[in-house]
């Protein structure tokens, strides 16, 4: 997994509030059996013209020029509420997402999120508001910088905001582990478990 | 001198489910959770060739291939005949993939004509890969239904299936205990089916959240093991984390023999340690219900969610007055899109399909349930009637024993073991507004096809309003 330390983007604002998993990656782009291949159908509702086609909406907010390259999105409350597909969060992944700025997230896609090295930051919605009119005038120049270590996000115009996030969650973005990266640390342990449960109930390994 | 005294009592008194989780907790991690070893994995061709590339993309590699089984079930096609062309968009991709990617994992894959092929909860118990004591898990939420045999199997995501087969671990956070006491003996013709959906039409469909749940009481240890499987399917529907039933001597009798099942000196053994799986006498539970079941009938659903359901003889429900404003939206709402009038008796609705098969409902006692009530008559003209055998071992039995000429003498099309038309993928439903009566597990909207209006009911219950062609309780079919 991608590990998450400093990161410094383009920020684009999506802020309507319960973007939810299947406008994020709606169903009938899940045609492959991979959790790749979906960075295309990102959005798809919004991001093109008509149902299943590929033209650009050019309102769509990935779409307009100054925002081009965004890796930061900054969002209304309830982000990824809904569906627990985490082919959500495979899509915004691949397509270079690496960073969410919202008020609040739904609860599993928050943690599909830190398990596939996308970093969620709750901030208030005052300053989610006041980061992406920082950016506006010229998004390109205009960037945020994320900094997980020191747990604060900097604005264009240098001003600071610091957030919170579970420990676990930290270290696990920060050292780029995913879940079972850091359950692997941990092997000692479950072969020692493993030889004496053998012991215990032999029959559950006879297969 | 030592007191045998309250600090041992507290700490040794333990429910069915802390003796499985107790023996399977690898260690006690931070933030509450904890690390539980998994001793078998399940995948199907839906979610399962996702997870085994995601798995070898990253490197990494399965710790025991042994333990990991795949069957075919979800998107393969049940007409006679078929193979790996489906009517799902793109499923034979998926079937295709799961096979090379099965291949490569060597892992153990019942494929599509296999002679061990079916539905995933219907083929494990089978062949004795899920047993009591074990822990099972699969990207399948109807994978409760497997604590039927005492085991501790519940239904993961896709990254935690690629968690499981790295590690033979998962982080877990412990449910809480509930236990549901069914007392007395059921009625005739009134099955599992019936209990679990009385349950949750009366506590509804969020009853059994956070909750481990264990089925407990005289009407449960009078099912067969099958009928346990039925009765712990539908657990996901009332929101637990999963539910199991202590093993008894049917379960014991049950597994003697299978492909899977212990064999030679360890037979006895794992026999001897199944019999001591049970809740101890004073364990405590952080939640008690008891339910009667000498007083219950032939349930069927009328709505979109499986708590909107009441016996058969009854009627659609007229919404109280001082509901809430949500409540009665969602009340509304159910009424239009299941085409149904407030205090409408059930039995007036004339039905367009009707559909045996899920792994809640296509062991072979289902479709013997079934074929007693259908043999020597017919369906009503304009039904379609389908019969789906949960798993190859079931269709062959079934065969064995007549009951396809009995489905087909009837009326109904006997089809190659899937989930079928349970779900709806893009492929084969029934149409826009046809009321289907189904003994699967799930009526959402859509569920059965776009528009489809389905009713769930028990098997007796599907048969007997085949041929009526509307709801029909089965015992007006009574010999
Ligand atoms: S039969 Fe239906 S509920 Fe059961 S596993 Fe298949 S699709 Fe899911």
């Amino acid at each position: 997994m991608k590990q998450f330390t400093v990161h410094r983007g383009v920020a684009a604002p999506l802020l309507r509030v319960n973007v939810d998993t299947d406008a994020i990656i709606p169903s009938r782009e899940m045609k492959l059996v991979s959790k790749h291949g979906l960075g295309e159908g990102l959005f798809a509702g919004w991001r093109y013209t008509a149902p299943g086609g590929r033209e650009p909406e050019p309102q769509f907010v990935l779409n307009r020029p100054e925002y081009s390259g965004a890796s930061i999105l900054l969002s209304g409350r309830n982000f990824g509420c809904g569906s627990s597909r985490e082919h959500a969060v495979w899509a915004l992944a691949e397509y270079g997402i690496r960073a969410i700025v919202a008020p609040s997230f739904g609860v599993i896609f928050q943690g599909n999120c830190e398990r596939n090295g996308i970093l969620p930051v709750v901030l208030e919605d005052a300053a989610v508001q006041a980061l992406a009119a920082e950016v506006a005038p010229d998004p390109q120049r205009c960037q945020v910088e994320i900094d997980l270590q020191q747990q604060r996000v900097l604005s264009p115009a240098g001003h600071s905001y610091g957030f919170d996030i579970a420990s676990s969650s930290r270290q696990m973005l920060l050292q780029g582990l995913d879940q079972i990266g850091s359950t692997l640390q941990r092997l000692d342990e479950i072969e020692a478990f493993e030889r004496e449960l053998r012991q215990r109930r032999p029959w559950l390994f006879e297969l | 001198m030592r007191v045998a005294g309250s600090t041992t009592a507290g700490n040794m008194t333990k429910t069915l489910f802390e003796k499985l989780w107790s023996d399977h907790e690898v260690a006690r991690l931070e933030d509450g959770d904890s690390l539980v070893y998994i001793d078998r994995v399940f995948l199907h061709e839906r979610t399962g060739s996702v997870a085994l590339e995601s798995l070898s993309s990253e490197g990494r590699v399965i710790r025991a291939p042994s333990r990991v089984f795949c069957s075919m079930d979800h998107i393969v096609d049940t007409l006679p005949g078929r193979g790996d062309e489906t009517l799902v968009p793109n499923g034979k991709n998926f079937i295709q993939s799961t096979r090379q990617a099965s291949r490569q994992a060597g892992i153990r894959l019942f494929d599509v004509n296999d002679s061990e092929q079916g539905i995933v909860h219907v083929v494990s118990p089978e062949l004795g890969i899920v047993q009591p004591g074990c822990t099972l898990v699969c990207p399948d939420s109807h994978t409760c239904s497997q604590g039927a045999l005492g085991a501790l199997a519940w239904g993961i995501g896709s990254s935690q299936a690629e968690h499981a087969m790295a590690t033979n671990t998962l982080v877990v956070k412990k449910p809480r205990t509930m236990r549901v006491t069914f007392n007395g003996q059921l009625p005739a013709l009134v099955s599992a089916k019936d209990m679990i959906l009385h349950l949750i039409a009366r506590y509804t469909t969020a009853g059994g959240a956070g909750y481990a749940i264990e089925f407990a009481g005289e009407a449960v240890s009078a099912l067969d093991v099958e009928a346990r499987l039925t009765l712990c399917n539908m657990a996901v529907e009332f929101s637990a984390f999963t539910a199991l039933i202590a093993p008894d001597e049917k379960v014991i009798d049950y597994l003697r023999g299978r492909t899977y099942a212990p064999g030679g000196a360890n037979w006895e053994a794992a026999a001897a340690y199944w019999r001591s799986l049970h809740s101890d006498a004073d364990a405590s539970f952080d939640r008690e219900i008891e339910v009667d079941c000498s007083q219950l009938a032939p349930f069927v659903s009328w709505g979109t969610s499986p708590q909107q359901a009441c016996e058969v003889s009854g009627q659609v429900p007229v919404p109280d007055a001082g509901l809430e404003a949500s409540d009665s939206t969602t009340l509304r709402k159910a009424f239009e899109y299941m085409d149904v009038q407030p205090g409408q008796a059930l039995r007036e609705l004339a039905i367009d399909g009707a559909f045996i098969g899920s792994c809640t409902n296509s062991r072979i006692s289902d479709l013997r349930e079934a074929a007693a009530i259908l043999r020597g008559r017919q369906v009503a003209s304009g039904v379609r009637a389908i019969c789906v055998p949960g798993s190859q071992a079931v269709k062959r039995e079934a065969e064995a024993e007549g009951l396809d000429q009995v489905f087909t003498a009837a009326g109904f099309e006997w089809r190659e073991p899937g989930c079928s038309m349970c779900f709806y993928a893009g492929g084969e439903g029934f149409g826009a507004g046809q009321r289907v009566v189904s003994s699967t597990n799930r009526n959402f909207e859509g569920r059965q096809g776009p528009g489809v209006r389905s009713h769930l009911a028990s098997p007796a219950t599907v048969a007997a309003s085949a041929l009526a062609g509307r709801l029909a309780d089965p015992r007006e079919y009574l010999p």
